[in-house]
């Protein structure tokens, strides 16, 4: 190995992965849209505008949610994803309305490089390790919606776009789809979506405790500090929706504070 | 425009390789014809999934003879994360399945140790050897389990630290094997996709 390259790495010292920074575009027929507590949802803008602009900030990837799919049984979002792949330099996780191979298949060949799947895999589970063994688990996502329980006993899977709970344990979930195949978990709290309230520490600190792949946080972001304590919870990425569509912070702005804070990331 | 044979693996995220090949001047073209791949100017072996299925893909189709050819030879060939595991002789994701064999070395799976996330699931930094001609230091995307744990004699390229060092990328000729996606790694690997088709150009 060349001295340069051997040099560059001893310098690193004992470094890990970047800490990614993840926009989230929620899809409604075509059009990104972002409520609070997956309800009252406005619009945001055009997916391929948001796309371009989020990449050109810095982004370390995409997540596009087909927020509809689900409740009114349509398909997925393969157009949005197919115009958004063409002018798309980084990766794509592509969520919503995946309930078999096939339509994960579709998603891929529009463009996706991940498939995210939430309502089907917790009514169905072998659907992840089905979607593990065709397409690999470094595409198989677990898009898992969490909500505290009323008695504060832990966390609740919340399925259906947040419209029905399931009192099924939300960190048992996460471990067995990780058993199943899993590669990477988007962990969303239902309490904090949308609020700005913070991600729910101690929903992310249970969950990446529970698993080895990587946690996506997800939920309540409004600014820096709450991803950096995301990341100190154990969280390898933090996605954000409602403060990058305001134009509040750019994903510049937050990588700047969290490299100024020692969090590695990719500037 | 440069046409660009894309082995068609069936699984891979073939549109991700082909937008970006789109974006960087070049007309990709999905085949799994053996004897397109053979007498093609520039041929990219995307790769998602295992290692076992992939090679029985390309022992079904005749491709793996027409790779292991275009490897040996140093003639242009892009392999893409499981496309350059592919290279190498076997690997512990599928054990008893023969690889390429171009490379002979063992690919092995990122160590079981705490704190170490697998898959590894994110941007790495990328730190060329003195003699690469076609990577430059910077981020890349990876979404890799397993990996070359070193350069093989007569390779350039560049390594990354994931618990341990691994080979980012390898380098022989108009041969680029990245265990990242360029496709994927933004600007930086936008740049050396330009990079290798402008060297085919130049061979």
């Amino acid at each position: 190995m060349g001295t340069r390259a051997a040099r560059a790495l001893a310098r690193e010292g004992a470094r890990v992965l970047t800490i990614r920074v993840v926009p989230c575009l929620d899809i409604d027929a075509g059009r990104v849209v972002k409520g609070v507590r997956f309800s009252g949802m406005r619009d945001a803008g055009d997916p391929t505008e948001r796309a371009l602009a989020y990449e050109a900030q810095g982004a370390d990837e995409l997540v596009m949610l087909d927020v509809s799919a689900t409740p009114e049984g349509r398909g997925n979002a393969t157009e949005t994803v197919r115009r958004v792949r063409a002018v798309l330099g980084i990766p794509l996780t592509v969520g919503g309305g995946v309930r078999t191979i096939e339509d994960a298949r579709a998603l891929l060949e529009a463009g996706a490089d991940k498939v995210a799947s939430n309502t089907a895999a917790a009514l169905e589970p072998s659907l992840l390790d089905r979607l593990a063994r065709t397409f690999g688990s470094q595409c198989t996502v677990l898009a898992l919606d969490a909500a505290r329980r009323q008695d504060g006993a832990g966390w609740e899977l919340v399925v259906r776009s947040g419209k029905e709970r399931t009192s099924r344990c939300a960190v048992a979930w996460a471990r067995e789809a990780a058993s199943r195949g899993a590669g990477e978990i988007v962990l969303t709290s239902w309490d904090r979506d949308g609020t700005r309230a913070g991600y729910d520490i101690e929903l992310i600190g249970a969950v990446t405790s529970a698993v080895r792949i990587p946690v996506v946080a997800s939920g309540g972001a409004a600014h820096a500090q709450h991803m950096l304590e995301a990341v100190r919870a154990g969280a390898s990425a933090v996605l954000a929706a409602s403060i990058l569509h305001d134009g509040e912070v750019t994903v510049g702005d937050l990588k700047r504070a969290l490299a100024a804070a020692e969090i590695p990331v990719r500037m | 425009m440069s046409e660009v044979i894309v082995v068609d693996t069936g699984t891979a995220n073939l549109a991700s390789v082909c937008a970006a090949l789109v974006r960087v001047g070049a007309a990709p073209r999905l085949s799994t014809d053996a004897s397109v791949v053979a007498a093609a100017e520039r041929v990219v072996l995307p790769g998602v999934g295992a290692f076992g299925a992939g090679m029985a893909r390309l022992e079904a189709t005749g491709l793996a003879v027409a790779l292991t050819k275009r490897a040996r030879e140093g003639r242009a060939l892009l392999c893409v994360c499981l496309g350059l595991q592919l290279l190498c002789r076997e690997s512990e994701e599928s054990p008893g399945i023969s690889g390429l064999g171009v490379i002979d070395a063992a690919v092995r799976r990122f160590e079981d140790r705490a704190g170490l996330v697998v898959p590894q699931l994110g941007w790495n930094l990328v730190e060329p050897a003195l003699d690469s001609t076609l990577l430059a230091s910077g981020h890349a995307y990876f979404a890799n389990s397993y990996r070359l744990d070193a350069l093989p004699a007569g390779y350039s390229g560049a390594l990354a630290v994931h618990g341990s060092p691994f080979v980012a990328a390898l380098e022989k000729g108009a041969l680029l094997a990245c265990q990242f996606h360029p496709e994927l790694s933004g600007a930086w690997g936008h740049a050396l996709l330009g990079r290798w088709l402008a060297k085919v150009r130049a061979c």
